[in-house]
This record gives C-alpha cells, structure tokens and sequence, in this order.
C-alpha cells in the first residue's frame, strides 16, 4: 500500500442500503413500542372485564331491591325487571350493581355516589363446619326454608360454591372509590350496608351471611361509622312490614 | 374554869355556824356560775354522706386527625359533636348529674378507649354524640347484637349484649322527649363498634337537620335554637329515665 492513498470509503450502494436498513429499525422499533402500548392498555382494560351490564341473550327476570330512604329510615322493597345470568355470582353482582345505580341517581331517596361499578365482585361461597357452630349463625340457618346440616367434608368431593345447597356466605367486595365518596353518617352507612345485605338475601335466599371488603381488604368502617369488620346476618336485614331496620 | 370552857364551846359552835354558811355560799355560787356557764356540746355523729350523683356518659364522636362527616358551613362533625357535649355536660350537672365525658378537647381516641372510659365510670346511660347532613331530626340508634344474658367476663366486641334491652327502654325514653319537644325522630339498630362495647345502656344519638315538611325551611345543624332544644330534649329525657322504675 502506498503512503499518502486517500482513506478507504465505503461504497454509495453500501451506504443507501445501511441508511435504509437504520430507517427500517427506527420504524420497526416504534411499531415495536406502539403494538407493547397497545396490549397494555388492553391488559389493564381486561382487569375489570366482568360485564356488569347483562347479555342480551339472559331472560328477562324479576328481582327485589331493597331501597334505602334516607328520610324515613327505612328500606322499601322495589321489584324491578332485569335480564339476570344463571351464574349466582354474577347474579348477584348484577343485582347489587342496580341496586347502586338507584342510589347514584338525581332524585335519589339515598343518594350515594358510585354506581353498578361500585360492586368489584361477590364470592358465594357454603356456610359449613365450624360456622354453622355459632348461635346467630345457626339461628339464621334454622329460618331459612331450605336449610339443612352441611355434609361432612370427607364424604363427598367438594362441592362448587354457587351449587352447594346449604346456607352461604356471601362476600361483598367493594371499591375504594365507593367507600370514599360514601356520605359519613350512622344512618346512612348503615342503611347502604343493610340495603346490600337484604337485597342478596331477598334474591338469592340461601345467602345467610355477608361480609364486606374494600378493594379485597378488610376495613373498619365503611364510611367512619358503620362496622365493616363483622357478619352481618341477612335475614336481619329483610324488614318486616312498615318496621325500620 | 367552867366559864371559860362554856366561853370557848360557844365560840366553837360559832365558828362551825360561820364555816357552814360559808360552803352553802360557795354552793350557791357555783351552781350559779355553772348554770350561767356554756354548756359543752355533747359529740354528735357526723352527718350522713350525700348519696352518689348518678353518672352520665357523654361521647363526642371522631376528634383530632378523624374529621367525621362534614356539615354546613365546612363544620367537621367532631367539633359539633364537642360543643353538643359540652352543652349537654352543663345541662346534666344542672339537673343533679355527675357527668363523665371521653374528650374535653380535639383529641384523637379510639372505640376501644372510649369505651373503657365508659365501662371504668358505670354510668347509669352512655349517649354516643353523632351529627350527619344525610336524613332528618334525630337518629337514635341502638346496638344491633343480639340480647343475652350478662356474663362474668363478657366479650368485649358484644359486651353491649347484656345491656340491649335496657338500651332499647332508653330509647324510648328518648324517643317520647324528643317527640315532646317537636323533633322528629327515627329509631333503629346499627353496628358501632363502640357502643358494641359498651357495659351501659347505650344510645348513638345522630343529629340531622330537621329536613320534615312541618319545617317548610330545613332547620339546620348550625341553627342554635335548633341544637339548644336538642339538648334541652335530651336532658330532659336523661332525667327522667333516672325516675325509671326498671332502674336498678
């Protein structure tokens, strides 16, 4: 090689092909970015995919709410017809979802803020064994017309918890945004906590018992006053004719 | 010799006559002086103790970091309920009470520790103070566990089981005073925790603004007149579940 050469170059075509090929990873890496965006948002849209209006294909059926009046203190039951599933769970969540959207309206004898989404999910789950040991919840399940001993558990497989036939517990899991835009006060948390439980119980009859959850944890209050640590009996919360609860 | 004998018999006799005037003098005199003299008071037994006011729980609800609900005018709940506390406090002395409150000032307390100052004092009724913007009048609401009999050591999270009867005729009482005074009133049961601890008939009193169509404007909470017959209501009533003959 000769002192003095001019520096070795690349060919043009070489050139025009590495430019092209540093374009086609620039564009490929946004596509790359905007498809991972994409299913990300799609991921998060997922999370609270639970329908909380029913299919259209669900008949038609009638259920009972319990309305709260914030005036009266009092719970009214109120029929309303609503497309409803099979499932218990999604029944119930439907119906409690409702119940919400009645209380989240205008003109709202006991208005709360929040609506149908306000109801995260609701665990059926079978009132057994040891639970049954307990007085109140023995004299709840000694009301109800279909009530009988559970099984033993080693006799039988385990049963799913929205077919077993004995008396169940039901777990309300509701949201954060719920409890925190709940209005403060006795009457008014109580007459939400007692309008959820008598609506379960009123439509789905073997539900016996109900605990709550906020964004599935445990919470002392719901909105500074009512107890969100105990079972609530649901029959308890069905008033009679004309009573307060 | 015999003369001076009978001389000196007669001055003896004399002197004896003399000494026997002298004592029934001094006789009298003391029994001059003695009468005229103040007589000791004799001991007396000290006087009976004055019999043990009864006492009243006052609770005024929230305090320091938890605010409670927030009334007109951007009131917290925990300085009404406060200032009803105290209130009340005077209007219950006034009528022969000996009261015990669980805050005097914005102090943070949980339910356990007011209802240990509850259950330390046995009063003769413990009054839960509560305030909301939500319904109309005043909410009495009594604990919802269910009646049972009293146990040595009962549960602390139901103690109020063996006292939900009790709590019940008191709300009655209250219930006629308030309706007495022209408040409306609704009655029912709730789950809090601390009146669920309670070992006292026990009340959570919530005032509401008077929202009833008698009322053609909504009274409202900051409305002075409005919170003094409250109180004057509950007083009224306290005093009078005293007189209750079911009363131990």
């Amino acid at each position: 090689m000769e002192d003095g050469a001019p520096p070795a170059v690349i060919a043009r075509h070489q050139a025009v092909l590495l430019i092209v090929l540093v374009l086609a990873s620039a564009i490929m890496g946004g596509l790359l970015w905007r498809q991972l965006d994409r299913a990300h948002q799609h991921r998060l849209i997922g999370q609270d995919s639970t329908p909380t209006q029913a299919p259209e294909v669900a008949p038609a059926e009638p259920a009972t709410l319990l309305v709260a009046n914030d005036l009266e203190n009092s719970l009214i039951a109120e029929t309303q017809t609503l497309p409803l599933p099979q499932d218990s769970q999604a029944r119930a969540r439907l119906i409690l979802g409702k119940l919400l959207d009645l209380y989240a309206s205008p003109d709202a004898l006991h208005p709360v803020p929040g609506g149908a989404s306000s109801v995260a999910q609701v665990f059926l789950m079978p009132l057994s064994g040891p639970r049954l040991e307990k007085p109140e919840a023995r004299s709840v399940a000694s009301r109800l017309p279909n009530a009988h001993p559970a099984p033993p558990r080693h006799a039988q497989p385990e049963p799913s918890p929205t077919t077993v036939a004995g008396p169940q517990l039901a777990v309300v899991n509701l949201t954060a945004a719920f409890a925190a835009g709940h209005p403060s006060g006795i009457e008014t948390e109580t007459l939400t906590i007692l309008s959820l439980c008598g609506t379960l119980h009123a439509n789905l009859p073997r539900v016996a018992e109900v605990r709550f959850l906020v964004d599935g944890q445990p919470r002392a209050t719901l909105a500074g006053h009512a107890d969100l640590t105990r079972t609530y009996l649901a029959a308890d919360a069905v008033p009679t004719e004309g009573a307060h609860p | 010799l015999k003369q001076l004998a009978e001389d000196q018999s007669g001055h003896k006799q004399g002197s004896n006559l003399a000494f026997l005037a002298l004592a029934i003098l001094v006789s009298v005199c003391s029994v001059a002086a003695a009468a005229q003299a103040p007589t000791a008071a004799p001991p007396q037994a000290p006087p009976p103790p004055a019999p043990p006011r009864p006492i009243i729980l006052l609770d005024a609800a929230h305090g320091g970091d938890d605010s409670g609900a927030l009334l007109a005018g951007n009131q917290p709940e925990k300085s009404f309920t406060l200032a009803l506390s105290v209130r009340l406090r005077s209007l219950l002395a006034a009528r022969g009470f000996q009261v015990v409150t669980t805050r005097e000032s914005d102090l943070a307390l949980d339910p356990t520790r007011r209802a240990e100052i509850a259950n330390h004092a046995a009063p003769l009724a413990c009054l839960s103070l509560h305030a909301s913007e939500s319904g109309s009048g005043v909410h009495l609401f009594a604990s919802s566990v269910a009646p049972a009999l009293p146990a040595r050591i009962p549960a602390w999270k139901t103690a109020q089981a063996a006292y939900v009867t009790r709590s019940l005729a008191f709300a009655g009482v209250l219930n006629s005073a308030l309706e007495h005074a022209d408040l409306p009133v609704t009655l029912g049961r709730t789950a809090l925790p601390v009146v669920d601890s309670m070992t006292c008939p026990a009340l959570a009193i919530e005032i509401a603004p008077d929202r009833t169509p008698k009322a053609k404007v909504p009274t409202a909470l900051d409305d002075p007149a409005y919170q003094s017959r409250v109180a004057e209501a509950l007083a009224a009533a306290v005093l009078e579940w005293k007189t209750e003959p079911r009363q131990p």
